[in-house]
């Protein structure tokens, strides 16, 4: 029966060591099958042909997955074979194997699967991450190549062959000029899938990618209407052709490609109209986008249009306006939903391209058409390119090297598209379709294999421009938007209608009409490219402090030198009217990633108590001392040594730290600190401290404008300060951070009360002097101290969203620091604390 | 279009300097006139007429551009109240395609050449180098095409791009140490990396090959 065939590979597959077993096994379920309806009531049945189909599939995916884990096991397998080319030969190698169990050819690559269910997800794929701007400036080149190219392959390919069976080298063969033209046209087409599969791994330039692959995709409905023409041609008979006919054909060819580019578009249009009113159904959200684009498939074939440019287009025309549309999670889920399916699909193409190939029935050997069919589409896509290239380079702005030339040459693979093609004929009318497709398995396992291995080396040895992974710079951006407005207006003024005119032309129609009508009033907002790098680098920022801060399971991290060379820098705004704005402004603008950031902060803080003291203590010795430099400059950068700071502290902490800094000093020795740091303990200091003022110990997220009206108070609060108490201020939130550290719950009245960390230091005896000096402040301190505790926390808080990106440059110095400042300018002794030197006595 | 036969001495002369061929330049030549209302010359008002140019956010810096004495390469600041013909080329020739089989050092000068015009277009005061301010101001205006932008952010653009150019150039900076601004040099340095020359271009209609850059 046919179920035991197929049950044959899965089970063969899954027990290679033991793959008589599941002959066994398909031995004892039929009898079992057949006989269990007469046992009554059964509490446990074994019904194998119940699941057959779905479970087959099942287990071939999950063999097809294994097998990646396998090959990635080693790296110096893959970074050698292209992985293609590794499933295609595990594929001959479980076909030998099943075919060894039971010589039936099992599971084959049909082309109903394949063009309904692989192919799809990795066109998708492909369009939907296309990088838009490249392949547009490309356009030109990529249609000569996509077009002209393939009709020249197949032309050349077809007739060569043609003439080359006339002169009788491959002896008889019941074809004639027509068939030979049907084969040239369906091996002629460079295939998506393996280009992708090979150049992914090669990394050439950006340039050269899109063109090759550009080419493979946009060829399709060249393929689809050479492959239709010929094929009715060779059933209507070659006597019956007619001039008509031809005229048909080719204009076919514009229907077929520009059908299937409209309904790709119609369907993108659909598709980000849909997303825009996603916002109550997060959850199917990603769905969308999978389901209309795999419409958009569907309807270009049922209306027998280029299916393949129908769904390129659709992804390529909706990533913009669905990207903005959906959320956050709804992008990465559709992200690696898509890559998943289209990394699966290519997996299961490749390897059942090497099973389908294990069928002695389709083998028909013929060495002299099988072997000048693999010379003649070398050699002719060799002498396109370069005819082609010739023609585009006297255009083309950035020309193609001989070098790119050869590559691309190079990289003409065929692959699945040609396989499923081949396979569609029908025997009747095509006689000696055998040779064509074992010729085809032949040409795909060819180029897949020997090219795919040796395009690596001869990148390498030609020395091909490789693209180059660059982060997003944010002056890169700008330059760049500038250059678009420069030369757009160039073009205005010159009077010419160029490139940048017509783009121009486009992104104003863009921004004032499909904008406004694909995207959320929100999404509008955060679309503008420049904003989204600024905000792209903020958030890997960020997330790099969090996730390193984790890594090391402490603060400590931020100390390190390598992060020094991003954070230092520091702009002050001269202009205090501004600091409202851009306060409220990153309240709002960033209040997701804020969140986000808090959580992780709070998981840390649980794991950092340790460290907290030696933290504090740097928190509080930088933010004593920066405002002396923060003045003088409008636009520096703060470098510095630990010298200098050992210096500082010597100068802030002289005489009541002394002892408690000799402690530390071992850990800051070597240490650089930053701004960054300042501000990240701050942030970190906010939080703990919103904790303990609050009783029942949990953090609440507290909405940007509480923040800000805190922020407000403390405006008001610091203003009508006295000299006296701006000692005190700053110095009491300081030394609450130290309290705080190693506190729970701190007891904010308990001045006395000695926190683990000061107790833990050894303690010295202040020196009398300054214990009088104390005395006037002293008193005045614990009331004032409560109160400030909360502004403390929240004016840090709010500096900790704003910092939280490195970008949002500290514009709320100019409110702290003339406190600051005068807290410098101040005598050495006023610096002392009033609680301290009471705790320190109460111990003694 | 005219041919080389019927070239003139001055159209000639303006091939050798400026680099366009003798069609591209009556072309242009077409243009100015229509530019300028059949005058000799242009002044910024005739910008006002190109109805394409309304929607260029950064429209007032690229027409101060063409009168930038730098870019014409005719006193080191200032600006010109009108220009001629020549300059108005001058200023189109910053915007040629670079021959592709130039030499290396000529391919250098050219993208140079071009990057000055834009460091110019970014240094409004003519001191050398682009400020905290100009570039802010640049950038603002940038992005005023997009009205959910506000200018606040603009400005923490600007500034981020600002600590990013310093971070590119000058590494790392001494606590005391101020940075001023984009230098031409630390301009260069920004760009290294980025073919400037594939593009900034202009695809001017009859472009010959021509053989010499500048």
């Amino acid at each position: 029966p046919v179920h035991r065939a197929l049950a044959f590979p899965a089970w063969g597959l899954l027990f290679l060591a033991l793959w008589m077993l599941p002959r066994v096994l398909g031995m004892e379920e039929n009898p079992e099958h057949n006989n269990h309806g007469n046992e009554g009531f059964q509490i446990v049945t074994f019904k194998w042909d119940h699941v057959q189909d779905p479970y087959i599939i099942a287990l071939w995916i999950l063999v097809a997955s294994l097998a990646k884990i396998v090959f990635h096991l080693s790296h110096k397998v893959t970074s050698v074979v292209p992985e293609s080319a590794l499933l295609i030969v595990l594929g001959l190698i479980l076909g030998g194997i099943v075919w060894a169990a039971d010589h039936i050819a099992s599971f084959t690559l049909t082309p109903t699967l394949f063009f309904f269910y692989l192919l799809p997800p990795i066109v998708l794929d492909a369009g939907y991450f296309m990088p838009n701007r490249l392949f547009f400036g490309n356009l030109g080149t990529i249609l000569l190549y996509a077009v002209i190219g393939t009709v020249w392959n197949a032309a050349t390919t077809g007739l060569s062959l043609y003439g080359v069976y006339l002169s009788g080298i491959m002896g008889e063969l019941r074809i004639g000029l027509l068939d030979f033209l049907l084969f040239g046209s369906l091996i002629a087409a460079v295939d998506p899938v393996a280009v992708l599969a090979v150049f992914e791994e090669v990394h050439v330039n950006e340039v050269l990618f899109i063109i090759v692959f550009g080419e493979s995709l946009l060829n399709d409905a060249v393929t689809v209407v050479l492959y239709n023409v010929f094929d009715s041609f060779v059933s209507l008979g070659a006597d019956k052709v007619t001039g008509v006919d031809c005229v048909k054909g080719i204009v076919s060819f514009f229907v077929v490609s520009m059908g299937g580019t409209l309904i790709g578009v119609i369907f993108a249009f659909l598709l980000s109209l849909v997303t825009r009113f996603t916002k109550h159904v997060r959850i199917i959200e990603p769905g969308f986008v999978f389901i209309i684009s795999y419409l958009s498939y569907l309807t270009s074939e049922m209306l027998s249009l280029s299916a393949i440019l129908a769904i390129t287009f659709c992804g390529m025309c909706c990533q913009k306006y669905v990207k903005a549309n959906i959320s956050e999670q709804s992008a990465t889920t559709v992200r690696y939903t898509m890559k998943m399916l289209a990394s699966g699909a290519e997996t299961i193409i490749f390897m059942f391209l090497g099973i389908s190939a294990v069928d002695p029935y389709i083998w028909t050997w013929n060495t002299a058409f099988i072997l000048l069919t693999l010379v003649f589409i070398s050699v002719y896509r060799v002498i396109g390119v370069v005819l082609q290239t010739w023609l585009l380079n006297k255009y083309r702005m950035v020309q193609l090297e001989i070098i790119d030339q050869v590559v691309m040459s190079y990289g003409g693979l065929r692959g699945a598209v040609a396989y499923a093609l081949v396979v569609l004929l029908d025997e009747n009318k095509v006689k000696e379709k055998n040779l064509f497709v074992s010729t085809t398995i032949i040409v795909v396992f060819f180029t897949v294999i020997f090219q795919g291995l040796t395009i690596k080396p001869l990148v390498q040895w030609l020395k091909v421009k490789k693209s180059e992974h660059r982060e997003p710079k944010l002056n890169e951006k700008l330059h760049g938007r500038a250059f678009d407005h420069i030369l757009s207006a160039i073009e205005d003024i010159s009077g010419q209608i160029g490139h940048n005119y017509l783009r121009d032309k486009w992104s104003n129609f863009d921004r004032k009409v499909l904008s406004k009508l694909l995207m959320r009033r929100s999404a509008q907002k955060s679309r503008d490219r420049i904003l989204n790098v600024f905000h792209e680098l903020n958030l890997k920022d960020a997330i790099s402090y969090v996730a390193e801060g984790e890594r090391r399971g402490s603060l400590a991290f931020i100390r390190s030198p390598s992060t020094d060379n991003i954070v230092n820098v520091d702009f002050s705004t001269p202009r205090p009217s501004t600091v409202e704005a851009s306060v409220s402004y990153l309240l709002r603008e960033n209040v997701s990633t804020v969140c986000l950031d808090m959580q992780a902060l709070e998981q840390r803080r649980r794991s950092i108590r340790d460290t907290e003291d030696t933290v504090t203590h740097h928190t509080l010795q930088q933010y004593l001392y920066k405002p002396r430099q923060e003045y003088k400059h409008l636009y520096s950068r703060h470098e510095l040594t630990s010298n200098e700071d050992e210096k500082q502290d010597k100068e802030i902490f002289h005489r009541t730290m002394r002892k408690r800094l000799e402690s530390f000093k071992s850990t800051k020795l070597g240490i650089n600190q930053t701004k960054k740091t300042a501000k990240l303990y701050k942030r970190e200091r906010g939080q703990k401290r919103r904790n303990s003022s609050i009783p029942n110990g949990k953090i609440p997220m507290e909405s940007p404008t509480h923040d800000f009206a805190f922020k407000e108070k403390e405006l008001e609060f610091s203003d009508p300060e006295e000299t006296n108490e701006y000692e005190v201020e700053p110095m009491s939130g300081g030394i609450e951070f130290l309290a705080s550290v190693t506190q729970d719950t701190a007891t904010d009245s308990t001045t006395g009360k000695k926190s683990k960390g000061e107790s833990a230091n050894p303690k010295q005896d202040p020196p009398a002097g300054l214990k009088e000096e104390l005395g006037g402040p002293g008193p005045k301190a614990p009331q004032e101290k409560r109160t400030l505790l909360n502004m403390h926390a929240h004016l840090r808080s709010a500096a900790a969203r704003r910092v939280q990106s490195r970008r949002s440059f500290h514009r709320p110095k100019p409110l702290r620091y003339p406190k600051l400042q005068k807290l410098a300018s101040l005598p050495q002794s006023c610096h002392i604390l009033p609680h301290s030197l009471e705790q320190e006595e109460t111990q003694l | 279009m005219g041919s080389s036969q019927s070239m003139s001495e001055e159209v000639r002369e303006l091939v050798g300097k400026t680099g366009f061929s003798s069609d591209q330049i009556e072309q242009l030549h077409r243009r100015f006139k229509q530019l300028s209302g059949n005058q000799p010359t242009i002044r910024k008002e005739n910008f006002n007429n190109i109805p394409d140019l309304e929607l260029n956010p950064i429209r007032s810096k690229i027409i101060r551009a063409f009168f930038d004495n730098r870019n014409l390469r005719k006193a080191p600041s200032g600006l010109a109240d009108e220009i001629n013909f020549e300059d108005f080329l001058t200023i189109m020739s910053y915007f040629r395609p670079i021959e592709t089989n130039v030499g290396e050092e000529q391919l250098e000068h050219c993208r140079k050449e071009k990057l000055r015009f834009l460091f110019h277009m970014y240094d409004s005061d003519s001191d050398g180098r682009i400020t905290l301010e100009e570039y802010r101001n640049v950038v603002e205006e940038l992005l005023s095409g997009n009205p959910h932008i506000e200018k606040e952010s603009a400005r923490s653009i600007a500034d981020g791009a600002m600590m990013e150019a310093a971070s590119v150039c000058v590494g790392q900076m001494q606590p005391d140490q101020v940075y001023e601004g984009i230098t031409f040099d630390d301009f260069l340095k920004i760009w290294q990396g980025i073919d400037i020359e594939t593009k900034m271009h202009v695809r001017f209609l009859n472009m010959e090959t021509i053989a010499l850059c500048h």
